[in-house]
């Protein structure tokens, strides 16, 4: 459709969308201000000693001091390279055992109870054992975050796959399809959507992986930041590693959300 | 009536089937036996739930009978498998795939996407109106459209028989008389031998020459009738007179 062809009608409704998604924005950065905006003024009149509760200019600062001792870059890069890589094997060798899965019912049925089992356990349990098989570096970091993420990717592409349209499949075996054409033609690209979702539930599961194993074990990164800052008492240290955190996995998200419209072009 | 072995396109002998699962087995064609001549538009109605897909899936290879036989050409059908067209009550279009995409599928399938097959295929899109809706995805089609799609994705491969299931009943009433006879259109132009499973009495008499008429499950051939509109269209052949003589007829059959 053509622009010049709205009516003064469509126009006046596209003018208030436009208004309504200005107003969604303004009050999302007026959230932002006042809480920033409540906290700074809390710390600075003592209301709450900023000790405790740090606050926004503190937090600045922080981040300045790691940056000038060239600190800053290296702990993002290692929990971002440590998340990145579990992330990666997570979601590769999890839909990878999703489609021997699809392939194989009898396997499906044998390793069934198995996957609710790793599931349920909370993957922390296994800190220790972790640390003994793997060492104290980075290997024991990307382990635990591959290890959380992975079940939720095979059960989310499983049901993805599993949930392929049953006329469809009837329509390609009447074409004389074989099951690697049925799974080439059909499953992959309809499970396409589940593959972004279950793209976006691992991104949130990485950082847990990856935090969590820094919790555990770590010498430098931002999770080890947060724990050291927690045991010396520098809540500076702890809030600014912590926000960090949130713009490193917002980040990662979007890119999520852009790969999803670049690979999803047909409309729904 | 010209039953020549080699006029005999598709030959059910004495077909029996039963499904099996944990709850316990049940017998869903029973002792059937019938003909598709080289050319012919066949119906094939029952009751609800009588085995009607099952004829299908049994003529396509998809399942092998229990007992008898079913030929294609005098071969058995399970190696025919895949030569047939089969067209499903939805259009079950790939959403991800443009309408020349789709209309190409059956021909990656069965490796047979040549140029020359896709020249052809294409044509009979161009043909048939779909020109001008090659680089649109199903979604952006009518009901209509997207069925005629359907359609020319199962002519595509060039199909000994067309085997149609239900193939308008997931449209609405207006759509369905228009497209069923732009299908009849299709079919009868492109000379193909086509066997149609319905519930719906009057769909079979608009588009068939012959009708048979199957029981209640276990399906078996209660009757097989010559219907002798010839080459009248189905709408045309729902303003003859004798329409409603045999869709009376047919309907008591049915109930019995």
């Amino acid at each position: 459709m053509k622009k010049q062809n709205f009516s003064g009608e469509h126009l006046a409704y596209l003018k208030k969308e436009k208004k309504n998604s200005i107003i969604v924005w303004a009050a999302r950065a007026g959230v932002l201000a006042v809480i920033l905006g409540v906290w700074e003024l809390i710390a600075a009149f003592e209301i709450v000693d900023p000790f405790i509760i740090s606050s926004p200019s503190r937090i600045a600062k922080m981040i300045g001091q790691l940056w000038e001792n060239g600190t800053l870059f290296y702990h993002i890069g290692t929990t971002l390279w440590e998340t990145l890589v579990g992330f990666a094997i997570a979601v590769i060798l999890g839909s990878l055992i999703a489609l021997a899965l699809w392939w194989s019912e009898r396997a499906r049925k044998i390793l069934e109870p198995y996957i609710v089992v790793l599931n349920s356990l909370p993957k922390i349990a296994l800190g220790p054992v972790i640390i003994i098989w793997f060492g104290t570096g980075s290997t024991a970091i990307v382990f635990m975050t591959v290890l959380v993420g992975i079940i939720v990717a095979v059960m989310n592409m499983l049901g993805g796959f599993m949930a392929t349209d049953k006329n469809k499949i009837t329509l390609l075996r009447s074409m004389g399809a074989s099951k690697a054409q049925i799974l080439r033609k059909l499953v992959i690209p309809s499970a396409l959507p589940e593959f972004i979702g279950m793209l976006k539930i691992c991104v949130g599961m990485a950082w847990i992986g990856s935090i969590m194993g820094e919790y555990i074990v770590s010498k430098a990164g931002l999770g080890y930041l947060i724990v050291y800052g927690g045991q010396v008492f520098r809540l500076d240290l702890v809030m600014a590693a912590t926000f960090i955190l949130c713009v490193l996995a917002a980040g990662m998200y979007f890119l999520v959300v852009l790969a999803e419209k670049i690979v999803i072009k047909h409309p729904r | 009536m010209n039953e020549k072995p080699d006029s005999r396109i598709l030959a059910f002998d004495g077909v029996s089937l039963t499904y099996h699962t944990k709850e316990g087995e049940t017998l869903a064609v029973k002792d059937l036996s019938f003909t598709v001549r080289e050319g012919e538009f066949m119906a094939v109605i029952g009751p609800s739930g009588c085995g009607k897909t099952t004829v299908l899936s049994l003529a396509a290879g998809l399942l092998a009978p229990s007992s008898g036989t079913i030929a294609v050409r005098g071969k058995s059908a399970s190696e025919s498998a895949g030569k047939f067209g089969y067209m499903l009550q939805k259009d079950e279009l790939f959403p991800w795939r443009t309408i020349q995409k789709n209309i190409v599928l059956p021909l990656e399938i069965s490796r047979k996407n040549t140029a020359e097959n896709r020249e052809k295929a294409l044509g009979l899109a161009k043909k048939y109106g779909l020109g001008d809706f090659l680089s649109y995805y199903p979604d952006q089609l009518s009901g209509g459209m997207r069925q005629r799609a359907a359609l020319i994705r199962t002519l595509a491969p060039d199909p000994e028989i067309l085997l149609l299931d239900e193939p308008f009943s997931a449209l609405d009433y207006q759509t369905r008389l228009s497209v069923c006879n732009d299908v009849y259109g299709i079919i009868r132009g492109e000379k193909k031998t086509a066997l149609l499973v319905t519930h719906d009495i009057s769909e079979a008499i608009s588009l068939a020459d012959r009708i048979l008429v199957l029981s209640k499950r276990p399906a078996t051939a209660v009757a097989m009738h010559e219907i002798g509109f010839e080459d009248l269209t189905p709408l045309k052949r729902r303003e003859n007179p004798l329409f409603s003589v045999w869709f009376e007829k047919l309907w008591k059959e049915l109930n019995i």
